[in-house]
C-alpha cells in the first residue's frame, strides 16, 4: 500500500520564559491508503501536538524533520497552499465536541462553509450536500437540525455535526483527536462505529488520536505508542496487545480493566508516577524514572528505535541487553 | 422572535413607571418651597399661594403624581418657567441638534474603534498594535472640551474650514462629532481588542481553521460575531449617553443640544424643564436598552432561547 502521510523526525518545540518545551521530539510517523494508525499515550505525551503540526495549526515551531503528504512536504508550503489541504484533503475533529462548534451560527451554515471554501457549491447546493452529510452520519431529521444551533444539540450530536463537517469534502485523511473522550460510553460506541462505516464506505485513512487502548483495539490497524514526545513503540494493532515489548506500553496494557480477571479481585493496575512535564526531561529515556526495569543506562542514553519482530519498532535497553545475550549465547556455543 | 420583543416591551411598563415616580419625586424632593422660590423673595403670601395651586403643590403627594402621570399621558410635560412654553416643545425643538450629534460620533466612533480594534488584534503585540492603543488611551485621556478647542483652534482658526460653533448646517457638525467620536473610539477599541483577543483562542476558531477558511473569514465571521456582544453594549450604552445631551461639547461648539438646555435649567430653577428632560433623557434610555438586549438576541441564538 502506498503512503499517504509521512512525518519523519519531527521536532516542534513550544518557546517560553520558562524555557524551552520539546513537545514532540522527534516522532516519525507513517499512515498509508485506507489505514487506521493509532496514537496512544497519556495526556502531555505531544499527542495533540503532532497531529496539530500535520495540520499547521500548532502555535509551537517545528524545528527540525519534515511530514510528507501525497507527495507535498507541508512544512515548506505556503500558507495559502496548506489552507487548501486543511479540511480538503486533511480534515480534523476534536475532543470537546461543546466548544468546538461556533455558538453564533446554525449546524447548516458551519458544515457548507467547507463545500462553499473548497468546492465551490452554491449557497443551496452547500445546503442541501449539508443535510445529505448531517442524514449520512446518522443525525435524525437533518432538515431541521441544519437549521439548529450547537447549543440545541448533545455531545453526541455535536460530535457527529463535526464528523459530517471533517467528512464534507471527502477528505483522504482524518485527524480524531480523542473523539470520544468526552463522551458517555455508550455514545462512545456510537461514534467509534459511525467511524469505521465511513472509513469503509470511502476509504478515508484515519489517524486515531487517543489515550484509550480500547479504542485502539476496536478501531486501529497499526498504534503507536507515544511517551514524553517520543514514539516508544510501534507495530500492528495485534501485536501490540498480545506482545508489547516496551515496558511502558505493557504498563498500559495491564491498566485496562480486564472482564477475565475480575473473578480474581486484583486491584487494578496504575504505572506509578507521573507524566513527566517536557522541558524537565533530562538525557536517557523518558520512561525510565518510572519504569520498574530501569537499569543505569536508562538514565543517561536515549535508546535507540529497533526493529523487535517484522514491523514492530520498540525503544528500550531491555532489547540491546536480549540481543547481547542471544549474541553472548551464540558464542559460547 | 416577535413574542420575545412583545414581551420585552410589556416589561417595559414598570420601568417607565419607575422612571416618572423618579422624575416626580426628584422635584417633589427639592428643599424649600419651589413656589416661594418662583415666585422670588419680595412676593406676599397670597401671590406665593397661587402660584402654589397653579403648581398644584397644594394637594396630597399621591394626588400630585397621578394627575402628572395623566398630563404625561396627554403629551404636556408642563410648562417651563423661563420661557412660558411647553416643555415637550422645548426639548422636541433642540432633539434633532442631538440625535444628528449623535449618530455622527457614533458613526466615527465605531469606524474608528472597530477598526483600530481589529488591526490591533489580528497582530497583537506588534508595532500596529502598540501605535493604535497608543492612540486608543490618548483618546480615553483627553478630556473632551481640551480637544474640542484643540479642534477649533487647528480647523476653525489657523485652517478656516468649519465654523467653530452653531449647530444649524451640516458643517457645524463636523468637528464636534469627530471630536466626540474620537474620543468615544479609545474605548470601543481595547473592548474590540480584547474580546477578539479572547475569542481567537477558542476551540471553535481552531475548528473554522481545520476547516480551511480563509483567515479573513476566520476573523471577520467567526471572531467578530462572537466579540459582538461587549461591543454593542458599549455603543449602546455610547448612544445613551451623547442622546442624553453631551453638554460639555455642546457648550464647546455652541450648539442647541438636550444637555445644554438641561444645564440653562437647572441654573434657572426651572422644575417642570428639569422634570421634564430628566423624564425624556430617561425613556430615551429605557428605550436603547431595549434595543441593545434585542440586538443581543439577534447576534447570539442562546439569549433568544434562554427567555
Ligand atoms: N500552546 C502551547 N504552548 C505551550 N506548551 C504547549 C502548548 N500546547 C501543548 N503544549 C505542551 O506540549 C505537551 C504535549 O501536549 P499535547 O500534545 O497536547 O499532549 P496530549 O498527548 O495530551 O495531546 C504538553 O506538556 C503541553 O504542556
Ligand atoms: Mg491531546
Amino acid at each position: 500500500m502506498e503512503n499517504l502521510l509521512e512525518i519523519k523526525n519531527l521536532k516542534t518545540y513550544f518557546y517560553s520564559e520558562n524555557g524551552v518545551v520539546p513537545a514532540v521530539d522527534g516522532v516519525s510517523i507513517t499512515i498509508k491508503k485506507g489505514e487506521t494508525l493509532g496514537i496512544v499515550g497519556e495526556s502531555g505525551s505531544g499527542k495533540s501536538v503532532t497531529a496539530l503540526t500535520a495540520m499547521r495549526l500548532t502555535p509551537g515551531k517545528v524545528v527540525e524533520g519534515s511530514i510528507n503528504f501525497n507527495g507535498k512536504d507541508l512544512l515548506t508550503l505556503s500558507d495559502e497552499a496548506m489552507r487548501k489541504i486543511r479540511g480538503k484533503e486533511i480534515a480534523m475533529i476534536f475532543q470537546e465536541p461543546m466548544t468546538s462548534l461556533n455558538p453564533v451560527f446554525t449546524i447548516g451554515n458551519q458544515i457548507a462553509e467547507a463545500l462553499k471554501t473548497h468546492m465551490n457549491f452554491t449557497k443551496t447546493k452547500a445546503n442541501e450536500r449539508a443535510i445529505e452529510l448531517l442524514e449520512l452520519v446518522g443525525i435524525p431529521r437533518p432538515e431541521r437540525i441544519v437549521k439548529e444551533y450547537p447549543h440545541q444539540l448533545s455531545g453526541g450530536m455535536r460530535q457527529r455535526v463535526m464528523i459530517a463537517m471533517a467528512m464534507a469534502c471527502n477528505p483522504s485523511l482524518l485527524i480524531a483527536d480523542e473523539p470520544t473522550t468526552a463522551l458517555d460510553v455508550t455514545i462512545q460506541a456510537q461514534i467509534l462505529d459511525l467511524m469505521r462505516d465511513l472509513k469503509k464506505e470511502h476509504n478515508t485513512s484515519i489517524l486515531m488520536i487517543t489515550h484509550d487502548l480500547g479504542v485502539v483495539a476496536e478501531t486501529c490497524d497499526r498504534v503507536c505508542v507515544m511517551y514524553g514526545g517520543k514514539v516508544v513503540e510501534e507495530s500492528d494493532v495485534h501485536e501490540i496487545f498480545n506482545n508489547p515489548k516496551h515496558p511502558y506500553t505493557q504498563g498500559l496494557l495491564k491498566s485496562i480493566p480486564s472482564l477475565i480477571d475480575s473473578e480474581e479481585e486484583t486491584r487494578l493496575y496504575s504505572i506509578e508516577g507521573n507524566v513527566p512535564i517536557p522541558g524537565t526531561l533530562r538525557g536517557g529515556c523518558h520512561f525510565a524514572p518510572r519504569c520498574e526495569f530501569a537499569m543505569n543506562i536508562c538514565h543517561t542514553e536515549v535508546p535507540s528505535y529497533k526493529e523487535v519482530a517484522t514491523g514492530h519498532f520498540s525503544r528500550c535497553w531491555l532489547h540491546e541487553v536480549e540481543d547481547e545475550e542471544v549474541q553472548n549465547e551464540a558464542n559460547i556455543s | 422572535m416577535l413574542g420575545y420583543i412583545v414581551k420585552r416591551l410589556l416589561q417595559l411598563i414598570p420601568t417607565l413607571i419607575g422612571v416618572t415616580l423618579f422624575a416626580f419625586l426628584l422635584v417633589a424632593a427639592v428643599p424649600g418651597d419651589p413656589a416661594q422660590i418662583i415666585a422670588g423673595d419680595s412676593a406676599s403670601p397670597e401671590e406665593v399661594e397661587i402660584i402654589r395651586s397653579q403648581l398644584g403643590i397644594d394637594k396630597p403627594l399621591y394626588e400630585q403624581y397621578m394627575s402628572y402621570v395623566v398630563n404625561i399621558l396627554h403629551g404636556d410635560l408642563g410648562t417651563s418657567l423661563r420661557s412660558s412654553q411647553p416643555v415637550l416643545d422645548e426639548i422636541l425643538s433642540r432633539f434633532p441638534t442631538s440625535f444628528i450629534l449623535t449618530v455622527m460620533s457614533l458613526i466615527i466612533m465605531i469606524i474608528v474603534g472597530l477598526i483600530a480594534g481589529i488591526a490591533s488584534a489580528t497582530k497583537p503585540n506588534s508595532l500596529r498594535d502598540n501605535v493604535s492603543m497608543m492612540f486608543s488611551l490618548f483618546g480615553i485621556s483627553m478630556p473632551v472640551f481640551w480637544m474640542g478647542i484643540m479642534f477649533i483652534l487647528l480647523f476653525s482658526y489657523y485652517l478656516p474650514w468649519f465654523p467653530s460653533g452653531g449647530s444649524t448646517e451640516f458643517k457645524h457638525f463636523v468637528l464636534p462629532s469627530i471630536v466626540l467620536g474620537l474620543s468615544a473610539s479609545g474605548v470601543l477599541a481595547r473592548l474590540t481588542r480584547s474580546s477578539i483577543l479572547e475569542i481567537v483562542n477558542q476551540d471553535f476558531i481552531r475548528t473554522a481553521r481545520a476547516k480551511g477558511l480563509k483567515e479573513k473569514y476566520v476573523i471577520y465571521k467567526h471572531t467578530l460575531k462572537n466579540a459582538l456582544i461587549p461591543i454593542i453594549t458599549i455603543v449602546g450604552m455610547e448612544f445613551g449617553i451623547l442622546l442624553g445631551g453631551a453638554v460639555i461639547t455642546e457648550t464647546v461648539f455652541s450648539m442647541n443640544g438636550i444637555g445644554r438646555y438641561v444645564v440653562e435649567s437647572i441654573q434657572f430653577r426651572d422644575f417642570p424643564a428639569i422634570q421634564g428632560s430628566i423624564l425624556f433623557i430617561s425613556t430615551l434610555f429605557v428605550f436603547i436598552i431595549l434595543l441593545v438586549d434585542l440586538s443581543y438576541s439577534v447576534v447570539d441564538p442562546r439569549v433568544r432561547y434562554e427567555n
